[in-house]
């Protein structure tokens, strides 16, 4: 993203809407955006509401209020000129926005969001059974983001232990080797505002698995945001959360997944998806 | 599609944040979905949603204005959203739809008329795992699998307040600013903003419509 400055009247409002917190105000009193900051996420281009004001008349009007210590506020997320602008991305610079910007398909799950399917479909897919876990980490968020450099070692560190990493997931994808969980080199350094990794575990070995989760990401200059997604038994109860608030887990809250999916196509399309 | 797995909640706290997605599976119960997430969505209309989309591609109902010019802004007035109806005709293939809720018995409600309606398209209840059971006997819906949220961990410091926190996390993907939830807390509290307009000018930036503008409210006026 960047700030057109031939537009930009300097109002301020694109500063507080930043997730990152990428863009300022400049020495010549119009924004400008930090490039290493931003993740391309589109907030403030997608978000705001423009008014396309001229900037020349704007600014004169808004020194003009000023030296009658009067002011000059549109609506907080109003860009009064459209002066953000997007840049066209190439790689690496474009993974930022695929794991930033949740309208942004994933190519490698075809899922837009986060690029992850959890549990969500279970009840058809089963992709989770009883017995078995799926840990999701998910790094950087909310609006602290995180460098896929990050990302990377923890990735390594759970590779040493007995995960499964998920394949239909955007970070695995982004791996050259899924046997050492080693990211691809040319994306380390990009920084994106979350990502979510998926694999599946052994919930005999729940508190190990997250013992090294919590080793690797006290070193990270980041937030990670924990889940577990279990199969229930058939009356909906599970043995797990109990075993979770044992570990000093809170498992209040949860996306459930009501079991109300069923094959519905005819049978010839499901066998040929499966194909 | 959402991310509403980690809004900060306690059991304690106000039950007013209920949100149910749909989603379908390609070459599964992908034939007609489109007629069903629709479905979906105007079935729900019945029960108050304060939030709704119909997938993340064109916006939920809080939706910035592109065009703005003085007489939109000071003679017609804002457009705070857009209607339902023009949400379900803008959907697209395969459908998928998500509905916010801030009443415990709306999603009852909810959920036992789409049982009834046997779409075969799965659908999830992102909220207080208590909750979703305890309504179980009388919905006729019990849970298939759960995903728990487990909370933060690594370099908490870098967390802003509970109350910027419980209003950011709102939107799951964490397109809502830090900054732009302490702006609009302040702009409250000096009363340039009513919480309602404060949490329509949020909403805005939550592309997939998870946010919950009733529970923004309640936040902006101080509660937990």
């Amino acid at each position: 993203m960047h700030v057109d400055k031939t537009k930009c009247v300097g109002c301020g409002n694109c500063v507080a809407v930043c997730p990152m917190g990428a863009i300022y105000i400049g020495d010549d009193s119009l924004a400008e955006v930090n490039q290493e900051e931003c993740v391309e996420c589109q907030a403030c281009y997608k978000g705001m509401s423009t008014e396309n004001l001229p900037q020349q008349p704007t600014r004169f009007l808004r020194n003009l209020l000023a030296f009658f210590k009067l002011r000059f506020q549109p609506d907080p997320d109003i860009c009064p000129s459209g002066a953000i602008t997007r840049d066209e991305l190439l790689w690496p610079r474009k993974v930022r926005r695929v794991f930033s910007d949740p309208q942004m398909p994933h190519e490698s799950t075809g899922i837009g969001g986060r690029g992850t399917m959890e549990v969500k479909t279970n009840d058809v897919t089963g992709r989770i059974r009883e017995g078995e876990g799926g840990l999701t980490v998910e790094f950087g968020r909310p609006g602290v983001g995180v460098y896929f450099r990050d990302v990377d070692k923890v990735c390594q560190a759970l590779a040493n232990t007995s995960v499964e990493f998920q394949l239909e997931n955007p970070v695995t994808a982004l791996m050259s080797d899924v046997k050492t969980g080693q990211l691809q080199t040319d994306i380390l350094n990009e920084k994106v505002l979350s990502c979510i990794l998926e694999f599946k575990i052994d919930i005999e070995k729940i508190s190990e698995i997250l013992k090294v989760i919590e080793d690797e990401v006290r070193q990270l200059d980041t937030v990670v945001a924990l889940g577990l997604a279990i199969r229930c038994d058939s009356k909906g109860d599970d043995a797990v959360r109990s075993q979770l608030e044992e570990l000093g887990f809170d498992a209040w809250r949860a996306k459930v997944n009501m079991g109300l999916g069923r094959p519905t196509n005819p049978t010839p399309a499901r066998e040929e998806a499966i194909l | 599609m959402t991310n509403t797995l980690h809004r900060f909640q306690k059991p304690d706290d106000p039950k007013d944040d209920h949100v149910v997605f749909t989603l379908t599976s390609p070459g599964i119960n992908d034939i007609d979905s489109l007629q069903k997430a629709r479905d979906f969505l105007l079935t729900s209309l019945k029960y108050n949603p304060v939030n709704l989309a119909g997938g993340s591609r064109y916006g939920p109902m809080f939706r910035p204005e592109k065009d703005l010019n003085p007489f939109k802004l000071y003679v017609r007035g804002r457009k705070e959203h857009v209607p339902p109806e023009q949400i379900i005709a803008e959907m697209s293939p395969p459908g998928s739809a998500l509905v916010v809720f801030d009443k415990k018995q709306d999603l009852e409600g909810f959920l036992k008329e789409i049982k009834e309606m046997d779409l075969g398209l799965s659908v999830n209840v992102s909220s207080l795992v208590e909750d979703v059971r305890e309504m179980a006997p009388r919905t006729g819906v019990w849970p298939h699998s759960i995903n728990y949220a487990l909370g933060f961990r690594g370099d908490l410091h870098r967390l802003p307040d509970r109350q910027v926190l419980a209003l950011t996390t709102l939107c799951g993907h964490g397109l809502i600013a830090d900054n732009f939830a302490r702006k609009m807390i302040d702009r409250v509290k000096e009363k340039r903003l009513t919480p309602e307009k404060a949490a329509g000018y949020m909403a805005k930036f939550c592309v997939c419509g998870a946010f919950n503008t009733s529970r923004a409210v309640r936040i902006l006026r101080g509660g937990r």
